[in-house]
């Protein structure tokens, strides 16, 4: 299989649904002329012109908005929002519109659209421009939330989402466009809200998504030197929310750690951990560990950035207070 | 930042305790839960934990010193660490104040007895003696039938994790599980104690007072009087030795076990001997749970344990929960669940070879069943005399709740249960 980056997965996957299905379109903030912000549209304007990969003005509402119209009538619009943190001013159209229209008018319409978006630290964005906030989208009922962590997981999710009927927010991560992995070169279509099994260990569990699975697998290395054998469940998906294989793997290693890029609050860690003391409360033997970011606006200075932003040494000191 | 252990409240009518024993010295380094003293209540002699992990910095007390609840007993807090004892027990003062204004001893003894005797367990993280086990240690003990009381817990702050329990040392026979006395009959004999020919007085050991202060309370307040009958105990014995083929050693169920379901599945049908009098108010309390309270004879004395709910119990679960009280009052490490709360008393001396005796009543309950022995004895039976098995129990009730009629056929209806063992397993 060949190995290519993230923005190539992500890239190809787009191009293969545009070239498979005319009513696909992308459209966004220099998306068309300039080929994207991280350059995963880079051609996609010379070849399918400006009709199917549009550019917007600088309206994030105004792009949700249009998309939500371009859906009802039976198009299948790629909306791509420069970074989550801009979603904020869509997020009327993403969470009261996009995530409700189907319930709301009785089935008698779907929303075959996909939110593309970047979440994540790291770049020295400073704090506006740097959030996590994925799990203020899976809130909400309606709304399929997506955050591979692989190039094969983006690849085959992304053209899972697009061939889906309904409204899907799919959030990239602004640090792993360069990382790379195997990705098959035969169309492979990735179920969206299925959790999988990236290592498997037997000590503890590692919960985790996106480029905490990068992260995660770091510290695992570095365990499995002291003979600590980490089995790592990346989510992939945050609603749906895939719990299976979660809680089949806690059963096993009775301790878990669960790893996120967002604040702790509320959060990924809060949701996954009640939910194995719910469903598997005989099988604890530790405390859940939670390792997120430190409850701060990001900031700015490349040092304080990386002292926010959870580090391999975090997970790998969080999974030593379970063992 | 220094902090205070004090003197824990176990049960509702402690007021202070003797600190018998300091475990841990000063410097010694303490984890959550360690144990750090003995403490000798009215009822028992218990263990204190730390709540906090560090240095145990000053023993505020001396062994042998009466200590109020509540009040400070140990400073914990980082090696070398400067304390200033004034300042951190002006905290706790303050502190103390506002639990004791809001809960008066005394008030409380009244409010519990006025809802129900059963005195809900305070915090049980605080309570000393309490153990830290996983959520996974726990089933895997229960399910293992060990005892996580007697695990070693290696976890932090002592906490009993999975590989603390895989460890533990299965019953290797004549080893750990054989000091447990199984089906021994549930009062011991005293040690004997060797007589010595020169007169002396020694201080009245905590537990013996306070059974001295009961009884006779009981006794003077209480108007008893007593019914006794007979049983047919015949289907009993054989039911309980056919049953107990089926169980292993440590499993087996004793005549007591069947006994208290009996009595408890009685009392369904005799609200009026499961009240207690409030007499302040002059109300009759009729408490909402069934709770058999068995009398236990321990060094210096006697506790009451108490199974919860027993008429929704089996007899194999009553067996192995009052085992588990049964050893802890023995190992003197009784737990203040374990004697609060019962709503009727049984004392059984059966295994003394007593015909029958009559007690005292545990106040503020309203009855108390006294058990004989079972005996075989020349019985009237169709005409014929014939060799019956024989047991007699004697009642002794509350005058100010119960008359005799009641109390009789209280020991009536217990006849189906006690001669009809079948109805006991249904």
């Amino acid at each position: 299989m060949p190995r290519i980056t993230m923005r190539e997965a992500i890239s190809q996957a787009l191009w293969e649904e545009m070239e498979r299905d005319t009513n696909v379109f992308i459209m966004g903030e220099e998306v068309g002329v300039w080929g994207g912000s991280y350059a995963v549209t880079k051609g996609f304007y010379d070849h399918f012109g400006a009709e199917r990969v549009k550019d917007t003005p600088i309206s994030e509402a105004t792009i949700i908005g249009a998309a939500i119209g371009a859906a009802l009538t039976g198009l299948r619009p790629v909306a791509e929002i420069m970074t989550i943190n801009f979603a904020f001013s869509a997020f009327e159209h993403i969470v009261n519109q996009a995530a409700k229209l189907h319930y709301m008018f009785a089935g008698q319409m779907v929303l075959p659209m996909v939110i593309r978006t970047v979440s994540g630290g790291g770049r020295q964005l400073a704090a506006t421009h740097s959030q996590t906030p994925d799990v203020v989208f899976a809130h909400f009922p309606g709304l399929k939330v997506v955050a591979p962590g692989t190039p094969e997981d983006a690849k085959g999710l992304l053209k899972s989402a697009i061939r889906s009927d309904d409204p899907i927010l799919f959030i990239e991560s602004a640090t792993l466009y360069q990382s790379r992995g195997e990705v098959p070169d035969t169309e492979t279509l990735i179920p969206i809200g299925k959790s999988k099994i990236q290592r498997p260990g037997k000590d503890v569990t590692i919960v985790c998504y996106s480029k905490m699975l990068e992260t995660s697998m770091k510290a695992a290395d570095q365990l499995a030197q002291e003979g600590i054998d980490v089995e790592i469940v990346d989510l992939r998906t945050l609603r749906p929310l895939d719990m299976e294989p979660v809680l089949e793997s806690f059963k096993k290693t009775n301790r878990a750690v669960i790893v996120e890029e967002g604040w702790r609050s509320y959060g990924v860690g809060a949701e996954v951990s009640t939910r194995i003391y719910e469903e598997a409360f005989d099988y604890v033997d530790a405390p859940i560990q939670r390792v997120a970011q430190k409850e701060v606006p990001l900031p700015y200075n490349r040092n304080l950035e990386q002292l926010a932003l959870p580090q391999v040494e975090d997970v790998v000191k969080a999974v030593k207070e379970v063992v | 930042m220094a902090q205070i252990v004090s003197m824990p409240k176990l049960g509702f009518d402690m007021a202070e305790g003797t600190l018998v024993r300091w475990v841990a010295s000063e410097g010694e380094n303490i984890t959550k839960g360690a144990v750090l003293a003995e403490i000798e209540t009215d009822k028992a002699t218990v263990e204190v934990e730390s709540g906090y992990s560090g240095v145990l910095l000053r023993q505020l007390v001396q062994p042998g010193t009466v200590v109020p609840i509540n009040d400070p007993i140990a400073v914990i807090g980082e090696a070398g660490e400067e304390i200033n004892i004034e300042a951190l027990l002006g905290k706790t003062v303050s502190a103390e104040k506002t639990t004791t204004v809001e809960k008066p001893i005394g008030a409380k003894r009244v409010q519990s007895a006025s809802e129900s005797p059963i005195a809900p367990s305070e915090s049980p993280m605080a309570t000393p003696g309490s153990l830290h086990a996983s959520p996974l240690a726990r089933s895997m003990a229960a399910e293992m039938g060990i005892d996580l009381r007697k695990v070693r817990g290696t976890g932090p702050g002592g906490r009993i994790t999975k590989k603390d329990i895989e460890s533990y040392p299965m019953k290797a026979p004549g080893t750990a599980m054989a000091k447990t006395p199984s089906v021994a009959p549930i009062p011991t004999a005293a040690p004997p104690i060797e007589f010595i020919r020169e007169t002396r007085s020694v201080p009245l050991p905590k537990l013996r007072a306070a059974i001295g202060r009961r009884m006779a309370e009981s006794m003077q307040q209480a108007p008893h009087f007593y019914v006794t009958h007979e049983y047919d105990v015949g289907a009993l014995v054989d039911r309980r030795k056919e049953i107990n083929t089926l169980l292993s050693e440590d499993d087996k169920l004793s005549v007591n076990d069947f006994l208290v379901r009996a009595v408890a599945l009685t009392l369904l049908e005799y609200p009026n001997l499961n009240a207690s009098l409030e007499l302040k108010s002059n109300t009759l309390i009729y408490h909402g749970e069934i709770n058999i309270g068995v009398a236990v004879a321990v060094e210096n004395g006697l506790l009451t344990v108490v199974n919860r709910n027993t008429d929704q119990k089996t007899v194999h679960q009553i067996s192995s929960e009052l085992k588990v009280m049964v050893n802890r009052a023995r190992m003197g490490k009784v737990r203040p669940d374990d004697i609060e709360g019962s709503t009727f008393t049984v004392s059984n001396l059966g295994m003394y070879e007593v015909d029958q005796f009559t007690a005292i009543i545990n106040p503020p309950e309203a009855a108390i069943l006294a058990i004989g022995s079972t005996r075989q004895v020349p019985t009237v039976m169709n005409g014929e005399i014939r060799i019956g098995t024989r047991m007699k129990a004697t009642l002794s009730v509350d005058h100010r709740i119960s008359d005799g009629a009641e109390g009789a056929r209280f020991l009536q209806s217990l006849v189906k249960y006690i001669e009809e063992p079948l109805r006991l397993l249904i």
